[in-house]
């Protein structure tokens, strides 16, 4: 009964969505939207949940006095100033994203700013990746190689001045060989998404409800 | 031709819009009207393939007499229904032919019309014939997904019913699946937690399901073995699930007592506040093996690359076209698009799962004989007639057609 239970929403919530992605009409049309309203309030009420979570491992993590449990002080810290600060934007100007709210300075001044730090990683990750994966050790990395150093010229103005054949050749790597590839990857990622779908539908694939 | 809102006035072209605003010349109206751009070949009909309450409206614009030199600003829809005044639904900018009106009843024969408007005044089109709006029980437009659909669902469906019978299937070996075990006894023997990363999207995301479903498959062989896991979360209903499957693989394996739910954490839902999160774990635990898997935007290197840096086994998997490449560099094994989605059939061994997975293969087949024959078929066909006027080139057209193209 514990299993049988989602199992029969499960299949009757994925059948009655493939029907309504055919059948346009009232009551199966607006099906798909409407569930997804119901998910959105859900996943609403879960965050409570997250939040729960979040708090008692960081609490614990105090308590036992674990390496490291000033990050999870810290962090406690700010999750109490957010929501302080938020209730404080709130009162005073009616709503904490009000771009005078002490929430909204808060936002970007220390949440903006440590995102950008994070994604700006990513230009240095970028450049150790590239070197490990283009160093030339056999003929596929070799090819890696100069198909990148192509495209990468082909893509910037000196790559033109410098000869018309990179714009012209990086344009070529792109449409044909390398979209290619993609779309090949494409049909098969759809393929096996249908098919992971159906084996939920029909109840074979349940290790998401063990 | 409507309504003329500017009046009086004669030798159009050669008066300005402040004469024409001041002529009171008996006619000039009409005379104007012609003068200036107006919407012409007004076609209304039901929106196709919907839900009803919709209609679409297309047109065309007259030039008007070029020496005026009065441009169309905007254009205004209306709408009227039978013994009622028209209604305006809005107006649209002066390059639009199109417009959809979706706040239709079903049933009642409305006509529209639509207003040009310039500088010197306005010209209403000719109203349209009365259109119904009206819901579609079947969308013609996607019969082709349709079909292929049941193909594909009666293929997986026969090799299922095959595999139920004790048909021996061949499945083809993928290396990132196969060194899950090597991982995992590799962090148990170095005495390190596994650290599982179910992506940054929720449960509606099919990635994010594939990644848990592997998650469950990892954490009994992680339980078996008595060795830590630890799953940051992005989501909290992905922590909830993540938090089940792996208790029940701790139960299955008889290890109930070892199963730490504060190692299936949230973490939080922002993109780079998970990831640095993600990264802390990383540098904090120094985990053995790495497993990301589900779906993944720009974070996907930073995390893969701090994996790396930390001497971890890294075996990823997405369905990101985008991401693969950065996975493909930095991690030790990468499951590519189908692969994350067939990782669960391909771990359990499961015949009938299997059986799935020979379906899919027999799908790719029929699409790579069905690529190669339509470029025969459109090659040939525009090199015996390059107008595309052959048989041939119709044949492909139509098949083109039918899928969407």
């Amino acid at each position: 009964m514990k299993r049988t239970v989602p199992l029969v929403i499960t299949f009757l919530t994925g059948f009655f969505l493939v029907v309504s992605f055919f059948i346009p009409h009232e009551p199966f049309g607006a099906l798909e939207q409407r569930l997804l309203v119901w998910f959105a309030i859900v996943s609403g009420f879960t965050m409570l949940l997250g939040i729960d979570n979040l708090i008692r491992s960081h609490l614990r993590k105090i308590a036992r006095r674990r390496e490291g449990a000033w990050h999870s002080a810290a962090l406690l810290a700010g999750l109490v100033v957010t929501v302080v600060v938020g209730v404080i934007g709130f009162a005073r100007h009616g709503s904490p994203f009000h771009m005078q709210s002490p929430f909204m300075f808060v936002y970007t001044y220390s949440i903006v700013p440590l995102q950008g730090t994070m994604f700006a990683l990513l230009a240095f990750f970028i450049a150790s990746a590239s070197y490990r994966a283009f160093r030339a050790k056999n003929s596929i990395a070799t090819i890696l190689l100069v198909s990148a150093v192509i495209v990468m010229l082909g893509r910037i103005p000196i790559g033109a001045a410098i000869s018309h054949f990179f714009p012209a050749a990086q344009e070529w790597i792109m449409d044909i060989p390398q979209l290619a590839a993609k779309r090949g990857i494409q049909i098969g990622a759809a393929l096996g998404a249908v098919s992971m779908s159906l084996r939920i539908i029909l109840g074979i694939e349940r290790s998401y409800l063990s | 031709m409507g309504v003329l809102a500017a009046s009086g006035g004669s030798a159009l072209a050669q008066s300005t819009p402040e004469e024409i605003g001041r002529s009171t010349e008996p006619g000039f109206a009409d005379t104007l009207a012609q003068a200036l751009p107006t919407a012409c070949d007004l076609v209304a009909g039901d929106v196709p393939d919907d839900g009803g309450g919709a209609v679409r409206l297309t047109w065309k614009l007259s030039g008007g007499d070029e020496a005026l030199g009065a441009a169309v600003t905007a254009l205004e829809v209306f709408r009227y229904a039978p013994g009622e005044a028209p209604v305006s639904l809005g107006v649209v900018p002066q390059g639009d032919r199109e417009f959809v009106d979706t706040d239709a009843d079903d049933g009642i024969p409305y006509q529209y019309f639509v207003r040009s408007m310039t500088d010197l005044g306005f010209t209403d089109s000719e109203a349209c014939d009365p259109v119904v709006a009206s819901p579609q029980w079947f969308a013609h437009g996607r019969t082709s997904v349709l079909v292929l659909t049941v193909l594909f669902c009666a293929a997986v469906l026969v090799y299922i019913r095959r595999a139920r019978s004790d048909e021996k299937l061949y499945i083809r070996k993928i290396p990132g699946l196969e060194a899950v075990d090597d991982a995992v006894g590799r962090a148990t023997e170095m005495g390190r937690p596994v650290l599982y990363v179910p992506g940054i999207e929720t449960v509606s995301e099919v990635g994010t399901l594939a990644a848990l479903t592997i998650l469950g498959h990892v954490a009994k062989r992680v339980a078996a073995h008595g060795t830590p896991l630890l799953v940051p979360c992005a989501d909290p209903i992905v922590m909830t699930t993540a938090q089940e499957i792996v208790k029940q693989a701790y139960a299955e394996a008889g290890q109930s007592d070892r199963y730490d739910p504060s190692r299936i954490a949230y973490l939080t839902y922002d993109q780079f506040g998970y990831t640095a999160g993600v990264d802390g774990i990383m540098v904090r635990e120094r985990p053995e093996a790495v497993f990301l898997m589900g779906y993944f935007a720009a974070e996907s290197l930073i995390l893969a690359e701090t994996g790396h840096q930390i001497g971890a086994i890294q075996i990823s998997g997405t369905k990101e076209t985008s991401q693969l490449p950065f996975f493909v560099a930095a991690c030790d094994y990468t499951l590519i698009g189908e692969e994350l989605f067939a990782a669960s059939s391909y771990l359990s061994r499961e015949p009938v799962m299997l059986g799935s997975l020979k379906a899919q293969d027999l799908a790719k087949l029929w699409i790579m004989i069905f690529v190669s024959a339509a470029f025969v078929v459109g090659s040939v066909g525009l090199l015996l007639a390059p107008d595309g006027t052959s048989p041939l080139s119709r044949a492909f057209e139509a098949a083109r057609t039918w899928f969407g193209g």
